[in-house]
């Protein structure tokens, strides 16, 4: 059954504490901060989509320059507080650390990283200063982590910035889209408040593109526009029963976690995740620990195959999630409009796909499970239909653009993150943010 | 098994290992511990003059996260009634009669003072005399410790009025505060003294308070010059013994090394330079006395491994290496080579030759890592991209002499060979 108020204040505070804690003392977090090498042209650094420079900012902490540190980190990547706890940073930076060629644990990069942020971030350390207001005006769709960056970077050069966001809050998906033991919704409130404390970035709320205003009144109002809005619908299962009572959209669940409060989101008894990247994951673990009984990941490929990694495999595991690989959706059961069971397919790989990974096909053989709950985390579609209606070029939804530097096929119109590669990590997003800044600053001394 | 036996002058310890004359050994309750541990013998913390101490004390040197790097003090010496030292010393000698006492002095600056102290010394059965000429803070304004052992004629005027009344053996400590230790050694060896011990502490200031602009340590708002010692000094310590093991007068008594010596190897290097006993105390001020038991089996071990059976064996081994750099060979030349298998790709190597040495690494990019290769013909062997490497083994450096036959900078000027080749 579905329910909510499962536990007790105590389990949901245990079950949704910090999962990477930070350093409790400068000697703890120094201990680490002297095991970095110091590595030349660092591995770390050049594995970071940003590429914030690890090493400078390791070293500005074993050498008690943390306001040093948190702007160098800042200065790659101003969301450098909240990446340090949900980037996967055993694929980035932690997995390319050289202790890994040494079989040693590599240095706790995020953590360091948090270490400093944090200490800007609580002590609003004034890092940054804006030049002086040169009259220029750039609208931003979506307060996401692509256009807070962007904003931050324009604005630090003296443009006056709109960033407007169709939900109450800033952060995007890093305020709405990732499990609560990562990063609570307080902390992504205090690190928006702490980037627009730079000044001359303004946030209007309640403002959907498209809806409550349209891309072409803003490219008159605007010296340019950068498009940020991300990704949004949930891809279709498109299987029998998809509809019925007890299917949810993983984002969703994880956005009402995130904006509800722990004891009124409902969770089922037995419930099956479909997918298996980083929200999958913190769909299934976060189910689990709501109080659901059974949580069973799905998943149509094999772990080699698996887009999320192993540490958040780990995590699901540990919180008693079971997992089937080789198992593709094939039809949800109902009974009085509700779900009862899932039937799976049985899935074998052949050869690789375009994604250079071997695809699955069907075996023929099916097994069906029973639960009250389906969370679909097979990832997002594009707004396909908001792109095409802006006129902008486009792959399937996701806008075109020349480069890295986010220049769609509009004049005075830049497009970064989310809507442009598909769906990427927060740090993808913060850089892509970073670059069509500078695209746009080149851009506004030509016109 | 090898055995740690020591013979120095006639005093036998059952280990090289003594405690330094400080504050590990200024009573009795510490020495008997210190002896329960198993140390090899003491030398007293200096007695003589007397004294009024301040606080604080003792500053140190932390380096990448290791604490006391070196550590500096200006503590005096004993500032206990001279009485009460001399009976705990006396009832240490008693219990552990196997180990060996050295007393360290400093008297007022004459010869009856120094032959009262040494007569009352002498009353309690220890084994030895050291004489404190080293000292860098607090007496030497008063004429005594560093003051004497930086003028080789007070030094040599002082071992006199000593050795007058002295009747165990009379061991001179040297200051490194002077330009050369040999002077002092040698006019201390000529008035008599049948042993040297070095070095002392060297004068320093560990650091500056960054919030209070203070030096360090901070007595009251102001500081002082201190004595330096702990593991930062060792390299210049050994130069120092070095020098005294090769002098053609001073290597004619027996050495005990003192200045930074923390484990086994620091203390085999120590004999190996020319140390029969060595003195330790910064690494008991860290540590406490227990890390005794590793110095021996550390050293026991190595000596079984590398075939010494006492340690007579290898004491100066080295000495005769030390040579001058005009008598180096110029034709021996190695280069460096980076193992693929173990490098970790960190890129230090390159860094430092690149910036600091002869761009003899070449980089070629990769993500995330970068391939590193030495360029075998610009190398010039200076061994700076091996120190740096964190990998050990990883980086090698490989024998390719220039020429087969031996050749010095004096040769090599006669025969007009050119200069300047780089």
């Amino acid at each position: 059954m579905i329910r909510d108020h499962r536990l007790a204040k105590d389990e949901y505070d245990r079950n949704f504490s910090d999962i990477h804690p930070p350093f409790e003392t400068r000697d703890a977090a120094l201990v680490d901060a002297n095991r970095c090498l110091f590595c030349y042209d660092a591995p770390c650094t050049k594995s970071c989509p940003t590429g914030i420079d690890v090493p400078k900012f390791i070293k500005q902490i074993s050498t008690d320059d943390i306001k040093g540190s948190a702007r160098t980190i800042f200065l790659s990547n101003i969301m450098g507080g909240g990446c340090s706890r949900v980037c996967p940073v055993e694929k980035l930076c932690e997995g390319a650390c050289v202790y890994n060629l040494m079989e040693e644990e590599p240095i706790p990069i995020a953590r360091l990283q948090r270490y400093s942020t944090d200490a800007a971030i609580q002590r609003r350390w004034p890092l940054f200063t804006r030049k002086p207001s040169d009259g220029l005006k750039v609208a931003i769709i979506g307060a996401g982590p692509a256009g807070l960056s962007a904003a931050h970077v324009l604005s630090r050069e003296g443009v006056d910035v709109t960033i407007f966001e169709k939900e109450e809050k800033g952060g995007g998906l890093m305020t709405y889209g990732v499990a609560a033991y990562k990063v609570t919704p307080e902390y992504c409130a205090e690190e928006l408040d702490y980037i627009l404390s730079l000044g001359g970035i303004t946030i209007r709320y309640g403002a959907e593109l498209g809806k409550d205003l349209q891309l072409e009144q803003l490219r008159e109002e605007y010296d340019a526009v950068f498009l940020a809005f991300g990704v949004g619908l949930a891809r279709r299962l498109d299987i029998p029963g998809e509809d019925l009572d007890g299917v949810v959209d993983a984002l969703r669940f994880i956005y009402a976690i995130r904006a509800d409060g722990f004891p009124s989101v409902p969770v089922g008894d037995k419930v099956a995740v479909i997918g298996m990247g980083m929200t999958a994951i913190d769909a299934a673990t976060q189910a689990r620990r709501l109080g659901a009984e059974e949580v069973t990941l799905l998943y149509r490929r094999t772990e080699a195959e698996m887009p999320c990694t192993k540490k958040e495999l780990e995590i699901a595991r540990l919180d008693g999630c079971r997992i089937h690989w080789l198992a593709a959706p094939g039809e949800v059961i109902g009974s009085g409009g509700k779900v009862t069971q899932l039937r799976c397919e049985k899935m074998e790989l052949g050869p690789p796909d375009a994604s250079g990974r071997r695809a699955p096909r069907p075996t023929g053989e099916s097994f069906t499970l029973d639960v009250d709950m389906i969370i679909k985390a097979t990832g997002q579609m594009p707004f396909e239909q908001l792109v095409s209606s802006g006129g902008l070029s486009h792959r399937g939804g996701k806008i075109d653009t020349t480069g890295l530097c986010g220049i769609t096929s509009l004049p005075g119109v830049f497009a970064g993150g989310d809507c442009v590669n598909g769906g990427k990590e927060v740090v993808d997003a913060v850089q892509a943010g970073k670059l069509s800044a500078a695209a746009i600053l080149s851009y506004l001394q030509t016109v | 098994m090898a055995t740690l036996h020591t013979d120095y002058l006639g005093i036998t310890s059952p280990n090289p290992f003594w405690l330094a004359s400080a504050p590990p050994t200024d009573k009795k309750i510490n020495v008997l511990r210190a002896f329960e541990a198993g140390w090899g013998g003491v030398v007293w913390k200096t007695l003589g003059s007397q004294v009024k101490n301040v606080s604080s004390r003792y500053s140190a040197v932390d380096y990448h996260g290791s604490r006391v790097m070196g550590l500096n003090n200006i503590e005096l010496i004993s500032d206990r009634p001279l009485d009460i030292n001399l009976r705990e010393i006396k009832e240490c000698i008693r219990l552990f009669p196997d180990r060996a006492m050295i007393v360290s002095l400093m008297a007022d600056n004459d010869r009856n003072s120094w032959q009262e102290l040494i007569r009352k010394v002498e009353d309690t059965g220890a084994h030895g005399l050291e004489l404190n000429f080293g000292c860098p803070h607090g007496m030497t304004e008063r004429g005594m410790g560093a003051a004497v052992g930086q003028d080789p004629q007070i030094a040599r005027l002082v071992t006199e009025w000593v050795m007058e009344a002295a009747t165990i053996p009379v061991i001179t400590k040297l200051t490194p505060n002077v330009h050369s230790v040999v002077p002092t050694g040698r006019a201390a060896v000529e008035a008599g003294s049948q042993g040297l011990s070095l070095i002392n502490t060297i004068q320093s200031v560990t650091g500056v308070d960054l919030d209070t602009f203070i030096p360090n340590p901070n007595v009251g708002g102001k500081s002082t010059f201190g004595g330096y010692c702990g593991p930062a000094v060792k390299p210049i310590a050994l130069k120092m013994l070095a020098t005294i093991a090769q002098d053609t007068v001073t290597s004619k008594v027996p050495i005990s090394g003192i200045g930074g010596i923390s484990t086994w190897k620091d203390a085999a290097e120590f004999m190996l330079l020319g140390s029969t006993t060595v003195q330790i105390c910064t690494a008991v001020m860290k540590h406490g006395f227990r890390i005794i038991d590793g110095l021996c089996e550390g050293l026991s071990n190595w000596m079984d491994e590398k075939g010494f059976r006492q340690t007579t064996d290898f004491i100066g081994l080295s000495v005769p290496t030390l040579t001058h750099w005009e008598d180096l060979d110029l034709n021996y030349h190695i280069v460096a080579r980076i193992d693929p298998d173990k490098c970790i790709h960190c890129g230090l190597c390159y860094i430092a030759c690149e910036d600091a040495s002869h761009q003899s690494i070449s980089l070629t990019p990769g993500h995330p890592y970068n391939t590193y290769v030495i360029k075998e013909e610009e190398c010039v062997g200076c061994n700076l991209c091996k120190l740096v490497c964190p990998v050990d083994s990883c980086i090698t450096m490989v024998e390719e002499r220039v020429g087969p036959e031996y050749l010095n900078w004096k040769e090599f000027q006669q025969r007009g060979l050119p200069l300047n080749d780089h």
